[in-house]
């Protein structure tokens, strides 16, 4: 009865090789070896895309006015990085993305955490609200950004995009994660006498970390989207502004070297959401 | 003795937009200080409902409860309730999570802290204290989950199928556990389930409940002769002359049909 389940606290790094048998041994080398071949073959995948994306437009395979290449990705990346002008410093672009991103991505999860708590709060409130959310998420998003254009300004209204589109999903995410807990867990501190206040904060909200971080992983992505569409619309600068400025001017480097960036930013913004995950999953199950 | 907690002709209704449902019908009970009773009943009979009117979390539609002669209006702290499972906070260590209670009700942290960690170590888990509940077996986590019941000193224990849950050896040997700890402290304890062998090893005095609308059908005293006065423990009680005439008893007067 009193034991204790060794598997669940098992460690990932693998220990020193004394005391092991043989058996083990060859097993623990087998999985680092293929815990290996995977990284070099997504790592040949890449060098394999980027060669062939290099050959193709060289050999007139295909159009390079449609498709640019690597070399002129990163050439291109070396003038953008000291240039000024109508191109403006690749470094301003991606800063000014990365910070309308960034707030967009936190206002909408203190909004969206906010809205889910209230409705939650006054079950009355939900019920005269849930039509109109279930409407507003449906909603296509992209639709408003001449309103929000006319509205808010060339600045705010990339802001605006990125919070729509993304607290919506926020708001009906979270509050969900809220009404999957245990109501025996809120029954369990109830008989301790605790407040409402007190089953938000000891039972419901620490109850409903696993789904916020889920949130926050698919929020980060749709805040970029909306970053990136109020850019198209309106702005002076960021990626958005710089891709569709460089389309214009059939500049395809421009263009793909700023979608270059994007990927990077995205994937930089989602491993630090996955990271932030690992630290708090390390405390709990 | 005394009433400690005291049923007086309760009543309870369930309003939903598809029924009205009459969920007991006067009911009154005596519990007396110290005095450990167990409510039988088949699922539905609202046993659990009982408890949850003394601990205060639902008023009765008809009737009062009262516990030390006064009446119940909210959750109290002399009242410890323990449910169907442990429902452990996986986001707190053990002791945080014995340590709930006393957070909730504003209590001395310092000294609730000593006393989770001395019900702990009493309980075979003063290792553990700084483990997370996905690390125990599922006897530790009741037991740690009787920690957290206890760490707010109460004097009467609702215990509502406490041990379903658990595998059936687990059970026996922390029924064994429980009823002596609940006894040493001399704690009031209700505890409800539908197993009628748990009910007679370990109360004093068994209450049978009747189908919805719940009613005490009866009562019994539980007493062995052969253990010369005192109780014997629930495992050991299971094996006297006794056991088994109270088993038949209460199960005829469950009316249990299985099929049709």
């Amino acid at each position: 009865m009193s034991v204790i389940d060794r598997d669940a606290t098992a460690e990932p790094a693998l220990p020193a090789d004394d005391g092991r048998s043989e058996a083990y041994r060859a097993f623990l080398r087998a999985v680092r070896v293929r815990r290996w071949m995977i990284w070099v073959s997504q790592a040949l995948l890449l060098v394999l895309f980027l060669v062939l994306w290099e050959i193709a437009p060289r050999a007139h395979w295909v159009n390079p006015m449609l498709t640019s290449y690597p070399s002129a990705i990163v050439s291109a990346f070396d003038r953008l990085v000291l240039s000024a002008g109508n191109e403006g410093n690749i470094f301003h672009h991606t800063w000014v993305t990365l910070v309308e991103a960034v707030v967009g991505f936190v206002v909408s999860m203190i909004l969206g955490l906010a809205v889910a708590v209230a409705l939650w709060w006054s079950t009355f409130l939900y019920k005269v609200i849930d039509p109109f959310l279930v409407v507003a998420n449906a909603l296509p998003k992209i639709a408003l950004v001449p309103i929000f254009y006319i509205w808010l300004g060339d600045t705010t209204s990339i802001y605006a995009m990125a919070i729509a589109i993304a607290v919506f999903i926020t708001i009906l995410m979270i509050f969900n994660g809220f009404q999957e807990i245990d109501p025996n867990k809120v029954k369990l501190v109830r008989t301790f006498g605790a407040t409402r206040a007190q089953i938000l904060a000891k039972v419901v909200l620490p109850g409903s970390v696993p789904t916020m971080i889920a949130a926050m992983k698919i929020n980060v992505g749709l805040a970029l989207v909306g970053v990136i569409v109020g850019e198209f619309q309106s702005s002076k600068a960021g990626l958005g502004y710089l891709i569709v400025y460089g389309s214009q001017i059939y500049k395809m480097d421009l263009v793909m070297t700023s979608v270059s960036i994007l990927a990077v930013m995205s994937t930089v913004m989602y491993l630090a959401i996955a990271a932030f995950e690992r630290r708090i999953q390390r405390r709990r199950q | 003795m005394t009433a400690k907690v005291e049923l007086r002709d309760i009543s309870l209704r369930y309003f939903t937009t598809e029924s009205d449902t009459e969920a007991l019908r006067s009911v009154s009970l005596n519990v007396g200080a110290g005095e450990f009773i167990a409510i039988v009943g088949q699922s539905g009979c609202g046993k659990s409902t009982l408890l949850s009117l003394v601990a205060g979390i639902l008023k009765p539609t008809g009737g009062a409860v009262l516990v030390d002669g006064r009446p119940v209006t909210g959750p109290m702290r002399a009242c410890g309730y323990m449910l169907q499972q442990d429902y452990l906070f996986e986001w707190r260590t053990v002791l945080e999570n014995v340590l709930i209670g006393p957070e909730i009700q504003g209590l001395d942290m310092k000294a609730a802290r000593e006393r989770g960690v001395q019900l702990l170590r009493r309980y075979g888990l003063g290792e553990f204290i700084d483990y997370y509940p996905h690390q125990l077996s599922g006897g530790m986590r009741q037991r740690a989950a009787l920690a957290r019941t206890l760490c707010t000193e109460p004097d009467i224990l609702l215990l509502d199928e406490p041990f379903s849950a658990l595998d059936f050896q687990t059970r026996l040997a922390l029924a064994d556990e429980v009823s002596e700890i609940l006894r040493r402290e001399n704690k009031t304890v209700i505890l409800v389930t539908h197993d009628i062998s748990e009910a007679v090893s370990m109360a004093d005095r068994v209450i049978v409940m009747s189908r919805r609308p719940g009613r005490i059908k009866a009562e019994h005293l539980i007493t062995f002769a052969g253990a010369g006065g005192t109780r014997p423990k629930p495992f050991k009680a299971r094996h006297e002359p006794e056991f088994g005439r109270y088993f038949d008893t209460i199960w005829g007067e469950l009316e249990i049909h299985v099929g049709h």
